[in-house]
């Protein structure tokens, strides 16, 4: 199977279906961008995958140690331990800590210390700090963040927001990758930086990304396949060329009959 | 049956006053987002200046009860501009902790001014009980119960039909968006104050007559009480705090006419807590989710 | 030992002199028993602030509800030591009251810990008022509303600086490791926490049962030393004043609810010559205060041996001083 499977997946909210129908397959070690217009649903549809919305219907599928898991009615957190890491749109850093803290927040559930174990300063909770620690500083060194380590989130410029959020995500040892704009709100140059450095995370730690972007051109640059959802639903799925001259797509953007 | 619905009539007249003292909580919290902890003392000051009004001011019931609710709303406007306007964009905690500061403050200021001891409220309506199929009903309950139906609808009429009440609900909704539309935000805030505070100088009033006896901190409990009420109507929500009160008000009677009244406020409690949990938004609340 | 660096013994050294200035004041009668008893309730206070602080300042969760687990250490210590009066027996006491508070918290904070800000504020207030109404009904244990008394003295102001030395280190530990930080995690946005995969539910509940136990310690160490309990010392009341002591010193700062703990103990002796006025200053001052400083006296600051440390060397190389 599929690293992840999605069918027939709807949302509704009310009366107003945000999501409806949706199909998706991500397998191991690809870079897929899902893009859309305002109000398509992509957020929403990220916010079903990662169990913050419960979905109205459909199957969300991972594969899990070899074995196929359903993701329906599983908690967030449970579902980030399965291996389903995420950033958000509006960043969502924990503002009033350090960098570093942010990090190892992000390292807690894959390298667990006892709360007893943490109370009494064992051995293994040293053990463990330390290790946390190391890994730590090695990914934010990786994203040239490692002279900011005692800063707080929230002085940290926008740009570097972002890419610590990145960081986060990675640190709970992801298999797949949830990106929500990233490049939201940066200049072209930061953006074409942005850009080589998703490159780089995929191939380098050899996980699946999946991308919501507004920038087509990032998109389309970067992705191996792209998907494209509109008012809820998938309209069209493809490479980035097939994309580029699928009719419905450039409707869907550029309005017309 | 008949002890069932002796119990309901009592309880109507308990809840009413719940539910005015709740009115003035929900409004608050609707428009600032507050636990306006002084809000039970408003009454309990509400019942003094009553009292003052008919024993010094030898007024009669209506004057002595508009003069009262005139008086808590002005203050109740004094409290929210000293107190509560320079905390508006401070964490929830620390207003509240003022709110709470205010509570204090009212109480002991009570205290030095007229003493701690109980006094016994001037018994201005003819205490005339009327029977109707075994059932007893006293002139001051219909009183308690005309006179809060009365002010609910006078409520409902300014929330729902006057300018004032329109920016109200507007400020409530998003108070930012209301300021830019040109709604001053300050004013109607003052405004919701305002008309709280009257309503919970209307119950003290009532309170007093209902019960013969006041003293300062008699605010506390039926302030936690209407607050609860509040909540579990679905607070920010004017029906839901009537509601909420009245079915406090019965609840409470029902357990103690039914030789439970020692345990009359872990029975409100449990309900509270109940309901919290299968439905946080209150009975007539809706569930908001956040937006992610 | 690597572990027990230059850092600790800093801390022992701290904790000693202070340890030894209060035996020099109680030898030379420069705080007399009236004055001890004040010092015993700033300790206790301190205590009951910190554990509430753990609740509400680093896990984020409004709780109102502190004084209803302070009455079950409370009763359980004046039962168990009026029975047993001995030393061992007050210890029995306090660790059946850590347990049955811990349980009760555990019982709790499972269904209602999901609720957010004020709502979880009003449902832990009505699980204090039904603690002390079941309370208040045990005739035949508690002696219902004239509650106990005769409950021998054996809590003195050095036990209940031994229990401050031992609360103060599990709480300071546990927000300075990685479930410490998984649950600040929780106050600062907790569904991204949720996203980081924190399971939030769990560590806003190991907070609110540590904060539970050490009310339970607060109460017994209470009970013990002031000989007499009864349901109406441990109302909403209470737990407001707990609450005002954590937000004067701080939401997240241990170090503020310490200091803010000796301050209000303090300036409560000051203000008794006032007698009747003495409330109204108290509510005045409570409300300037937070109108001029909302965050409390320390914000989220906190007192460090290191950072004392740093300040005596001059900026040393700043790169470790993060490190634990």
């Amino acid at each position: 199977m599929s690293l992840l499977e999605v069918k027939q997946l709807t949302k509704n909210f009310g009366g107003l279906s945000a999501v409806s129908m949706v199909n998706m397959q991500l397998e191991d070690n690809e870079l897929v961008g899902l893009i859309g217009p305002n109000g398509a649903g992509k957020t929403t549809l990220f916010n079903l995958l990662t169990g913050v919305y419960e979905p109205t219907e459909g199957v969300i599928d991972l594969e899990v140690d070899g074995k196929k898991t359903s993701l329906i009615k599983q908690k967030t957190y449970a579902i980030t331990s399965m291996g389903l890491g995420r950033t958000f749109q509006n960043i969502r850093l924990f503002k009033d800590l350090t960098v570093l803290e942010n990090v190892l927040i992000g390292m807690h559930e894959k390298n667990k210390v006892g709360t007893i174990a943490s109370i009494f300063r064992t051995p293994a909770y040293y053990a463990a700090e330390e290790k946390m620690r190391i890994e730590a500083l090695e990914l934010l060194k990786l994203f040239n963040l490692e002279t900011k380590v005692a800063e707080l989130a929230k002085n940290l410029p926008y740009g570097e927001q972002r890419r610590l959020e990145i960081v986060r995500a990675l640190a709970t040892k992801p298999k797949i990758l949830f990106l929500d704009e990233p490049a939201a709100g940066m200049n072209p140059q930061e953006t074409a930086s942005l850009t080589s450095l998703i490159r780089q995370i995929q191939k380098e730690f050899k996980i699946t990304i999946l991308l919501i972007e507004h920038d087509m051109s990032l998109v389309m640059d970067v992705c191996e396949r792209i998907y494209v959802l509109e008012y809820g639903r998938m309209i069209a799925h493809g490479t980035p060329d097939e994309i580029k001259t699928n009719e419905a797509v450039i409707k869907a953007y550029l309005g017309g009959e | 049956m008949e002890a069932f619905l002796q119990q309901l009539i009592n309880g109507l007249s308990l809840g009413s006053i719940y539910a005015l003292i709740a009115l003035g909580y929900t409004m608050v919290y609707g428009i600032i987002k507050l636990i306006n902890f002084a809000h039970g003392d408003i009454y309990m000051v509400g019942a003094f200046v009553g009292y003052t009004a008919i024993n010094t001011l030898h007024l009669s019931f209506f004057p002595a009860l508009i003069l009262s609710m005139v008086f808590c709303a002005i203050l109740g406007v004094a409290i929210e501009r000293i107190a509560y306007k320079p905390l508006r964009n401070a964490t929830r905690v620390a207003a509240l902790i003022t709110a709470i500061g205010m509570s204090y403050l009212l109480q002991n200021g009570m205290i030095y001014l007229v003493g701690s001891e109980t006094r016994a409220f001037p018994q201005v309506i003819k205490n005339k009980v009327y029977e109707f199929a075994g059932l007893q009903v006293s002139q001051t309950q219909i009183m308690i119960f005309a006179t809060t139906i009365i002010l609910m609808l006078a409520l409902q009429l300014i929330v729902q039909k006057t300018k004032m009440g329109k920016a109200m609900r507007a400020v409530s909704t998003d108070a930012d968006a209301a300021r830019l539309m040109g709604i001053n935000v300050d004013n109607v805030i003052s405004f919701t104050f305002a008309l709280g505070s009257s309503l919970a100088g209307a119950a003290g009033v009532l309170v007093g007559l209902y019960y013969n006896s006041i003293e300062p901190m008699m605010g506390y409990a039926p302030g936690l009480k209407a607050f609860i009420a509040a909540v579990l109507g679905g607070i920010g929500i004017i029906p839901g705090a009537m509601f909420g009160g009245f079915a406090i008000g019965i609840i409470e009677t029902l357990v103690s006419g039914y030789g439970g009244s020692l345990i009359k406020d872990a029975v409100v409690y449990l309900i509270l807590i109940i309901i919290l949990i299968f439905k946080p938004s209150g009975l007539l609340g809706k569930n908001v989710k956040e937006k992610v | 030992m690597k572990q027990f660096n230059k850092k600790n013994f800093g801390w022992l050294i701290f904790i000693a002199a202070i340890y030894i200035l209060i035996q020099v004041g109680t030898a030379t009668g420069i705080i007399n028993a009236f004055y001890e008893i004040t010092l015993m309730t700033i300790l206790i206070n301190v205590i009951l602030a910190t554990g509430l602080n753990l609740i509400i300042g680093f896990s984020g969760q409004f709780s109102l509800g502190h004084a209803g687990f302070m009455a079950i250490g409370a009763y359980c210590t004046g039962v168990i030591s009026i029975k047993y009066p001995t030393v061992l027996g007050l210890m029995g006491g306090l660790l059946l009251g850590i347990a049955i508070a811990s349980l009760v918290a555990l019982l709790v904070g499972i269904p209602t810990l999901r609720l957010k800000g004020d709502y979880l504020a009003i449902a832990t207030l009505g699980v204090a008022e039904i603690i002390r109404i079941v309370i208040l009904n045990m005739n035949d244990i508690t002696n219902g509303a004239a509650g106990l008394s005769g409950i021998p003295f054996i809590a003195n102001w050095q036990i209940t600086f031994a229990f401050i030395v031992i609360s103060l280190i599990v709480i300071m530990n546990y927000i300075k490791s990685s479930p410490g930080r998984a649950t600040i995690s929780i106050r600062e946005d907790e569904i991204a926490a949720e996203s980081m995969g924190i399971n939030t539910t769990k560590y806003k509940i190991i907070a609110f049962v540590l904060g539970a136990a050490s009310a339970a310690i607060a109460g017994g160490l209470h009970a013990s030393y002031f000989s007499v309990i009864r349901p109406a010392d441990f109302t909403f009341m209470k737990s407001v004043d707990i609450l005002i002591i954590v937000v004067f010193g701080g939401l997240g700062s241990m170090t503020g609810s310490v200091v803010a703990a000796i301050v209000l103990g303090i300036l409560n002796v000051y203000l008794q010559p006032f007698g009747q006025l003495r409330m109204i200053i108290y509510s005045v001052a409570l409300v300037a205060i937070m109108v001029f400083r909302p965050s409390g006296l320390l914000g989220t600051k906190e007192f460090t041996i290191s950072g004392l440390l740093d300040r005596k060397s001059k900026k040393k190389s700043m790169k470790e001083g993060e490190a634990e």
